[in-house]
């Protein structure tokens, strides 16, 4: 098939040199580096698979390599000659295009109109519509899209659309392709298309950067992984004979034992009940699972799974469409967030950005936001100032804010900080059940441990804790019980005995194959 | 933001310092240095004790509309339909009083406090409508505080046919208008008293600081147990509250009650907000700089006149500085970056 073919050519092509290549690629956003001294090469006729977990740095790179980004510092290299890709335009220019999983298509032009978006054909300076049409078929028959260039973008399927970003690669010479996560949202029928476009491509001699979380697709398309992690380069490998195990130990691996603090779990009574749980949109359908006092019950699964999604359902940040939830006994289901945290149920969630944090303020506002009703900060019907920095000083000295600055916004401390300023919220009234979604993400190992060490304290103290993570080991070390989620239901519930790396990851992926 | 890391070495040049001062005050204290010693050298009249309690009186209203404007934008959004809040108020304001006088010619005070009464409520129920859009059916601020600026102002019209309300007992204008306590007038007294209680309501309860989380991260505010829909909604019917409430104080200074008072208040109160540094992306300002703020619009408007400049030509330098104002919150942004507290 093609697939043997390209990796013939693959292997032809070793010797050549790189089509695109990075040296000590860095790139800083105001608290975060996002790339830490990354060297990347892509070869001709290879596919290059970019791996790593959320926020490792994968998108920065690749926004990088296609011009849409720039480097703080560092050099990239195409074909050898250092260059300074300023636009998403230049890159095109020099045969470096890339689809993201955000398209940039136009829905209510037609397929045509955004193959040509920026390129547009004229003569005497009006619009050569003919020629354009023309030229889209003639790219559309080439990579054999069956797509009519008159129809408009919004009445095509999604993988339609993907189809005609990608096309939009080919409008000019092409060397480079940059596909994040292209199948996403494709059929498998969808998915073997793709991929023999790909075979031909590369056959070609055309250079491929893909970035996947699917062990399967790794093994049929990919010659060689290159695996970031926390923004770092870690290391360059063989896809074919590389490991699955191997690949995640370079993708999430860390000194495992000095960073997860021993725990020993005293389950109590039952805290939380959910009963055949199932949200409108499909995200959750039909989870059912039991969380109890002082224990620490880990949600793993891919992103999209519905492990954070069932855990908002309850909380009431997500409606429910079916199911029954209890807390302590009593049922919550349709209460609002306040309502809620009245009753001492916290959802800390994933991203601190977008949902957890308001960036502009100050420590102080932020930590203190899910208590304002409660009493230590209360005076009366007015908010006591005093008794709210003192509540937030003992936190911030806790937790070892650094820089020690209340009065600071959140914008201005490190990812790690910003994240202690959200996690703080649970300890500012008395929970007797927290989520934490997601809490150590873009964040350094050294704060990593001081927020296991937290949380691990909190069940300690009886609290019944939900951890949702992508991170596996962080689940296979801090619960004591976890539920493996997939396409939004409950894939297994492994008990303690059974939380092995192989036994989580199979409920992961082996499913996805089939 | 890419010349961040370069830029931390420790340098307290002038101009160091200025920029300090530029991040931390943000451009209002610059535009006040600047505009009392332009007036003061173009005109003799303007710094004396006289003119600048005449700018007082003067800015009183835009000032107890920009508290309201300040709310919406706090929240992340704002509100175009104040002017026609004052319109609406004073219309039906005057309506009331008028007719309640003409029927019971004995009782002043019940007519002054009836007309009150009603043209507070009917420039509220504007507040109470856009709420609704805004909070409840996620209708922009930005369309639906535009659509009830229309319709306000087409049922003001509508109601007065296009002619000024009179009839309003005199005591209403000798009092609200004219009249003075301890030598302060009186429309100064409401001010000061709305900004007290709107300072301890934002600062020195929960309730205040709901509007801050709202309007700086909709979602956490949501996911901390804050009704966000609540906050919302009654963001704007403060902020028409406060509009309404200026404009029964303007229809008491003109004896009349008139549609077309207000037409500029959209704009300047927006002006007075964010050059005193409210942000249009919502979360940040300080009501002590919007009190400045809208001082500062007055005081412009005060030294354009001692100093002659025609009224067109003043339109032409408030929409100046509203731009300028938000081009320097753009710059003061990308120093914050450089420059961390």
């Amino acid at each position: 098939m093609n697939t043997s073919l390209h990796h013939d050519e693959g292997a032809h092509a070793q010797g050549a040199r790189p089509l695109i290549q990075t040296r000590a690629v860095t790139k800083d956003y105001p608290g975060v580096r996002a790339l830490d001294g990354v060297d990347f090469e892509l070869r001709p006729g290879e596919v290059h698979v970019l791996f790593g977990e959320n926020g490792a740095g994968k998108s920065t790179l690749i926004s990088i390599l296609a011009g849409a980004n720039q480097p703080s510092s560092g050099t990239i290299l195409v074909r050898g000659e250092e260059t300074h890709l300023g636009s998403v335009h230049e890159a095109r220019e020099l045969g470096i295009s890339a689809v993201f999983q955000e398209f940039s298509l136009i829905p209510q032009m037609t397929v045509a109109e955004n193959l040509f978006l920026g390129a547009e054909h004229a003569r005497y300076g009006f619009l050569d519509n003919k020629r354009l049409r023309r030229e889209a078929e003639t790219i559309l028959d080439e990579l054999g899209f069956h797509i009519a260039p008159d129809q408009t973008v919004d009445h095509l399927t999604r993988a339609e659309q993907q189809m005609v970003e990608i096309a939009k690669a080919f409008r000019d010479e092409l060397s480079v392709l940059i596909l994040d996560e292209p199948t996403a949202s494709l059929t498998n029928h969808e998915t073997d298309q793709l991929f023999k476009l790909i075979g031909e491509l590369t056959a070609r001699g055309v250079g491929i950067v893909y970035i996947t979380h699917r062990m399967a697709e790794i093994r049929r398309i990919g010659d060689r992984i290159t695996v970031l992690r926390d923004g770092r380069y870690i290391d360059t490998v063989d896809a074919k004979t590389t490991s699955e195990d191997e690949l995640v130990r370079l993708m999430t691996g860390r000194m495992v034992g000095a960073i997860f603090p021993k725990i020993s779990f005293s389950p109590g009574e039952e805290v939380l009940r959910v009963d055949r749980l199932t949200t409108p949109d499909d995200a959750v359908r039909d989870v059912s699972l039991t969380v109890r006092a002082g224990e620490i019950v880990g949600f793993a699964g891919l992103v999209g799974s519905g492990k954070s999604e069932t855990m908002q359902a309850c909380f009431g940040a997500r409606p429910a469409s079916a199911g029954t939830v209890t807390y302590k006994g009593q049922p919550i289901g349709g209460s609002s967030p306040g309502a809620n945290i009245r009753r001492g149920f916290l959802y800390l969630p994933a991203d601190r950005r977008t949902e957890g944090l308001m960036m502009m303020r100050s420590v102080r506002e932020n930590m203190s936001l899910a208590a304002l009703d409660a009493k230590q900060v209360r005076n009366g019907p007015f908010l006591s100032r005093a008794g709210e920095v003192a509540m937030v000083s003992e936190l911030a000295d806790r937790l070892n804010l650094s820089p020690n600055r209340i009065e600071r916004a959140v914008d201005h401390f490190s990812g790690g900080n910003q994240q202690k300023a959200m996690l703080a919220r649970s300890l500012t009234r008395d929970f007797d059940l927290i989520v934490f979604d997601e809490p150590t993400v873009g964040v350094d190992v050294g704060t990593r441990a001081s927020i296991y060490e937290f949380i691990a304290g909190l069940a300690g103290q009886g609290v019944a804790v939900v951890l949702i993570s992508s991170d596996l080991p962080e689940i296979l070390h801090m619960s004591n019980r976890a539920y493996v989620f997939y396409r939004g239901a409950v894939q297994a519930e492994l008990p303690a005995s059974e939380l092995t790396e192989e036994n989580v990851l199979s409920y992961f992926f082996e499913r996805e194959a089939a | 933001m890419a010349d961040s890391a370069t830029t931390t070495a420790p340098r307290r040049s002038a101009s160091d310092m200025l920029k300090r001062l530029f991040v931390r005050l943000g451009i209002l204290p610059f535009l006040l240095v600047i505009a009392i010693v332009v007036f003061t050298l173009m005109s003799d009249n303007f710094l004396t004790g006289r003119n600048l309690m005449n700018v007082l009186r003067q800015s009183v209203y835009l000032m107890i509309v920009s508290l309201g404007q300040m709310l919406a934008l706090l929240t992340g959004g704002f509100d175009l339909s104040v002017g026609t809040i004052l319109a609406i108020s004073s219309v039906v304001g005057a309506m009331t009083m008028a007719s309640v006088y003409a029927m019971a010619p004995d009782m002043v005070w019940l007519a002054i406090l009836l007309g009150c009464l009603g043209g507070v409520t009917a420039g509220t129920l504007i507040g109470v409508v856009n709420g609704v859009g805004v909070a409840f059916f996620n209708v922009s601020p930005f369309m639906m505080s535009l659509g009830m600026a229309s319709v306000g102002f087409g049922i003001a019209l509508y109601l007065t046919g296009g002619v000024p309300v009179y009839g309003m007992p005199v005591a209403f204008g000798d009092v609200f208008g004219f009249g003075t306590l301890l030598g302060i007038p009186a429309p100064v007294w409401v001010a000061a008293g709305l900004v007290v209680a709107l300072y301890v309501f934002l600062y020195q309860t929960p309730y205040g600081r709901y509007f801050y989380a709202v309007g700086g991260n909709l979602k956490a505010a949501s996911l901390s147990g804050i009704n966000t829909k609540a906050t919302l909604f009654f963001t704007y019917v403060l902020c028409a509250a406060f509009a309404a409430i200026a404009g029964m104080l303007l229809t008491a200074r003109l004896d009349t009650g008139e549609a077309n008072i207000g037409a500029s208040m959209p704009l300047e109160s927006i002006a007075a907000c964010v050059i005193a540094g409210v942000s249009l992306r919502g979360g940040v300002g300080r009501l002590e700089n919007v009190v400045l703020g809208a001082l500062f619009i007055g005081l412009v408007q005060n030294g354009m006149n001692l100093a002659r400049i025609e009224s067109y030509l003043q339109t032409v330098v408030l929409g100046a500085l509203l731009i300028l104002a938000v081009i320097a919150d753009q710059i003061r942004l990308r120093y914050v970056a450089s420059l961390k507290d």
